[in-house]
């Protein structure tokens, strides 16, 4: 970046419209195997794993192929990453703080 | 220097401004020094209330037993002290440098988003006059500035708390738009050349601000959300009766609050490090270092926000990590401390006025600094939890270090904004004024502080033997008092009279030097291009610093264009516009709603919604 | 006019610094802040969960497969999206209103489900002031109800565009920052979906 660039919308590679069809199939199949798990009890011990897996794909399918992160400039990965994750640490931090460690009230 | 109207096709709810003159020239200006300016002029009106709140206060703790204002109004003077000094003050007058100097020293025209920065500050301007619309009837927010829960709850306080929530939360906006708006400006409008690490450190330190402002403001805007569900709707966040957590506001108020503290010290720094060099005619020592040590503040000012609740008992494993990460993150800022004195050390140092405020916050920051890892033991910090000793040490890093760091600032820019110099003779009586007065202020708020004193109590018996340290601690703020009276005579003097200051007064090593003082309308006839660091001072001295000396034909070019777009008046700027004023009034209009009366807030809230449509449907121009 | 010589005000009406325009930068730096703005809420929410000493649980009133219909309406709201985008950077005007309609459409049939849940839930003794399940579900739900229904708002303000003959290829960054802001709010859902509705309360 040593000189100022024009922009070029659409300099990167997107998907067409028959990868997006594909993604599609899998987020249904993805959802539809959410919606299973809920009912299999056998599943139960083992069910926060197997959905927070589960929907972290969907995530992650609709982040890198609909919004392009996979093919775009890395500075949008850099934003969105940086949010998520402070958001994530926050999350976790409240979880620890108020459910594992939620006993103790003094040093 | 306003556009030529141009027979383009006009299309929008309402035309265009053009060339308007003056109160509707500043009304719908998209011009970010103008911004700036009226940033800066707002915040200093905010700057002479929350002092007076302070003398007000310290007038009453001067000696035991006082009865100048009753323990309700005290209580209200702190809360809105404290608000007022930190969202209203030193977040403004920090956004104003932002606004003036960043397109100048990145070689830019305007902002990415020159209506969105109007807008900004509209609501900036909304949300300070939210805040204080409880005076009119006389219900002033006094639940302390960090209003914890449960005490914010219906149950438990009055009206005035509203005005702290809706205010709060109209002042989020404006600083979202502001940080969103910064953000974009430094990652896309730099200069040919200007890469990253070329860019001045002021630059650098207003990027990280934006990162930190657009992700904590979101946490405190949800955490004003729920409050305000609580008191309007019912709702049970903190309601303790219906299983609510006060505890959770404290961890939401300082996900916020931590990074917040960056918010407003590290504008300062960046102008510190802009100062040190210039007035010590040396490079910025590790400046390599200066900005990693800025950039990891980000991440790390993410990770500390417990510390500030540790007598609330987190545990052990919770209190030792939020204790190491804190301490953690005094290794950026002691890397800082070290690059501004070797900077100094073995220049050739002039002792003007704004060297005199960058030197005195190294020292006063310092002091502050240490006196904060102190209380990143749990330990030490559960002994000074709530007394003066943390009064003391907030306000040598905000007082000692932001405040007297923007101190700096305006004393460094006055002559690029106005074209005229402060007096030097007023400006030393200043500084030495205000450094003596807050040394006499805080300084012994750490020895009250050690000896027991709580904060927020509104007087105290004679027996306690606070009394000589107060009417030390009173004293000293008068003599603050008296250095701002001397600062407001300087400016005034100067606006009147001042020495003539050229484009370049200081041997300044940034492109701000580069263009006339004031800078036109359009900041840079030609976009500069940007061959190393200190980009003017290689332009300068391009022998010093062992460049072939090819800047100087590129100098006479930006003269000889700067001399053509004078004449010509061609170079086109972005029209002013009524939207972002208008959009910010339907804010304003919306949050009145809430307080005063709900059938405003649709009004308010239509009023947004035109205002959106009508920006939207405006002719983007240059 | 002069206008045609003259220089850009602002260097990113051509050209910025990093080839990205700016308006996109903006988009993701606000999704990357309103990642914050949801992690709060969903922060908030689990905080409360587990603890219900009054009014109904969770598993009184949810009721999975009704839910599991409009988040599969959402997921594919963003197909037709991502179609729409490819639409007008083909040109094909006609099939990008197609597709407009469509997420717009399935947008309101999230929405939809939406009220009709939360009339629901109200009826079955579950609202805002109902202990911190309450509040916190219906803040986090709410919340994310009205990024959906300001989405709506904007692509059917793209559809008129387009209806009007405003839309051009040239233009397509418009529906590709929309598209953006849409696939986040669906995203967003399904953390909800999961976090909230599918893994149980204990």
């Amino acid at each position: 970046m040593s000189a100022r660039v024009p922009v070029v919308e659409h300099a990167e590679h997107h998907p067409g419209a028959t990868e997006y069809i594909r993604i599609a199939l899998v987020l249904t199949v993805i959802t539809a195997a959410e919606v299973a798990v809920y009912y299999v009890p056998s599943l139960r011990p083992v069910i926060m794993p197997m959905l927070m897996v589960l929907s972290a794909t969907k995530f992650a399918l609709v982040v890198m192929f609909y919004m392009h992160l996979k093919f775009d400039n890395r500075l949008f990965s850099g934003f969105f990453i940086f949010g998520l994750v402070c958001a994530a640490f926050m999350i976790t931090a409240f979880i620890t703080l108020f459910h594992l460690l939620s006993a103790p009230k003094a040093f | 220097m306003a556009t030529i109207a141009a027979p383009v096709e006009r299309r929008g709810l309402l035309a265009r401004p053009v060339a308007p003159r003056g109160i509707w020239a500043w009304v719908t200006t998209v011009d970010a020094k103008q911004i700036g300016i009226l940033y800066g002029a707002t915040a200093f009106i905010f700057f002479l209330i929350g002092g007076t709140e302070a003398l007000l206060m310290r007038t009453q703790l001067a000696v035991p037993n006082a009865n100048v204002v009753g323990p309700g109004t005290f209580n209200a003077l702190f809360t809105m002290h404290g608000t007022t000094m930190i969202f209203m003050v030193v977040m403004p007058l920090s956004a104003a440098f932002f606004n003036y100097i960043v397109p100048l020293q990145i070689g830019a025209r305007d902002v990415a988003f020159p209506r969105l920065n109007a807008f900004s500050y509209w609501v900036f301007l909304s949300g300070g006059l939210l805040m204080h619309f409880g005076f009119l009837i006389q219900q002033v927010p006094d639940v302390g500035w960090f209003a914890y829960a449960n005490l914010t709850e219906n149950a438990f306080s009055q009206r005035g708390v509203d005005f702290w929530v809706v205010g709060l939360q109209v002042l989020g906006v404006g600083s979202l738009a502001a940080g969103f708006n910064f953000l974009v400006t430094i990652i896309n409008l730099r200069a040919p050349g200007l890469t990253l690490m070329r860019m001045p450190l002021f630059t650098w330190t207003t990027f990280i601000t934006s990162i930190l402002i657009v992700l904590a403001f979101p946490v405190i805007t949800i955490a004003l959300v729920e409050l305000m569900f609580d008191r309007l709707f019912g709702a049970n966040f903190f309601n303790t009766a219906n299983g609510g957590d006060p505890i959770l506001w404290q961890h939401l108020f300082w996900v916020f609050g931590h990074p917040e503290v960056y918010i407003l010290i590290l504008p300062a720094m960046g102008i510190v490090s802009e100062i040190v060099p210039v007035f010590s005619r040396k490079p910025l020592f590790g400046y390599p270092f200066m900005v990693y040590a800025v950039a990891s503040i980000a991440f790390l000012s993410f990770t500390v926000w417990a510390h500030h609740m540790f007598t609330t008992g987190l545990g052990p494993i919770a209190a030792s990590f939020f204790a190491a990460s804190t301490m953690l993150i005094a290794v950026p800022t002691g890397i800082k401390i070290f690059n501004w004195i070797s900077t100094v050390y073995g220049g050739s140092v002039r002792l003007n006025t704004p060297h005199l405020f960058a030197l005195g916050f190294i020292a006063m920051f310092t002091i502050g600094g240490l006196s904060g890892v102190m209380h990143a033991s749990p330990p030490v910090d559960t002994q000074q939890q709530d007394t003066y000793f943390v009064v003391a040490h907030f306000h040598y890093v905000l007082f000692g270090g932001s405040v007297l760091a923007l101190f700096g600032g305006i004393y460094y820019w006055f002559p690029k904004i106005t074209g005229r110099f402060l007096g030097e003779g007023l400006g030393q009586l200043n500084f030495w004024l205000m450094m003596i007065g807050f040394n006499l202020t805080f300084g012994p708020m750490h020895f009250l502080g050690v000896d027991g004193m709580p904060r927020r109590i509104f007087t105290y018996p004679a027996e306690m033997g606070w009394g000589l340290w107060n009417l030390v601690s009173t004293i000293g703020a008068y003599a603050i008092g008296l250095s701002v009276l001397v600062f407001i005579a300087n400016v005034s003097k100067s606006l009147r009279a001042g020495e003539r200051a050229g484009s370049d007064p200081w041997d300044g090593r940034t492109l701000e030097w580069s263009i006339s003082s004031p800078p036109p309308h359009y900041n840079f006839a030609t976009i500069p291009v940007v061959h190393g660091r200190d980009a003017f001072w290689l332009e300068k001295y391009p022998e010093l610093e062992g460049h072939a000396a090819a800047a100087p034909d590129e100098r006479r070019d930006r003269t000889a264009a700067h001399d053509a777009g004078e004449a010509h008046g061609h170079i086109h700027v972005p029209d002013p516009s009524y939207w972002p004023i208008a959009t910010a009034a339907g804010i304003l209009v919306a949050g009145t709603g809430v307080l005063f009366a709900m059938p405003l807030l649709p009004v308010g809230l239509f009023v947004v919604l035109v205002g959106v449509v009508g920006w939207s449907m405006e002719p983007v121009n240059g | 006019m002069e206008h045609v010589a003259a220089l850009p005000a602002q260097a990113h009406v051509g050209e910025t610094s990093t080839g990205l325009n700016s308006r996109k930068v903006l988009m993701w730096a606000f999704l990357g802040s309103d990642c914050m703005l949801f992690g709060s809420l969903i922060g908030t929410y689990l905080v409360y969960r587990g603890n219900y000493p009054s009014g109904p649980k969770p598993s009184d009133v949810f009721d999975i497969p009704y839910t599991s219909v409009s988040a599969f309406a959402l997921l594919m709201s963003s197909l037709a999206m991502v179609l729409a985008l490819a639409a007008i950077q083909r040109g094909d005007i006609r099939r990008l209103k197609i597709w407009l309609l469509c997420v717009a459409g399935l947008g309101l049939v999230f929405i939809g489900g939406q009220v009709y849940e939360f009339t629901t839930f109200g009826s079955e003794g579950l609202n805002l002031t109902t202990a911190t399940f309450g509040s916190s579900f219906f803040t986090l739900t709410g919340f994310h109800g009205t990024h959906v229904t300001f989405g709506i708002v904007w692509l059917l303000m793209l559809w008129m565009l387009a209806a009007r003959g405003q839309m051009t290829q040239a233009r397509s960054l418009d529906v590709e920052i929309a598209g953006l802001y849409w696939h986040f709010v669906d995203i967003v859902w399904i953390i909800i979906f999961t976090v909230v509705y599918l893994i149980p309360a204990i």
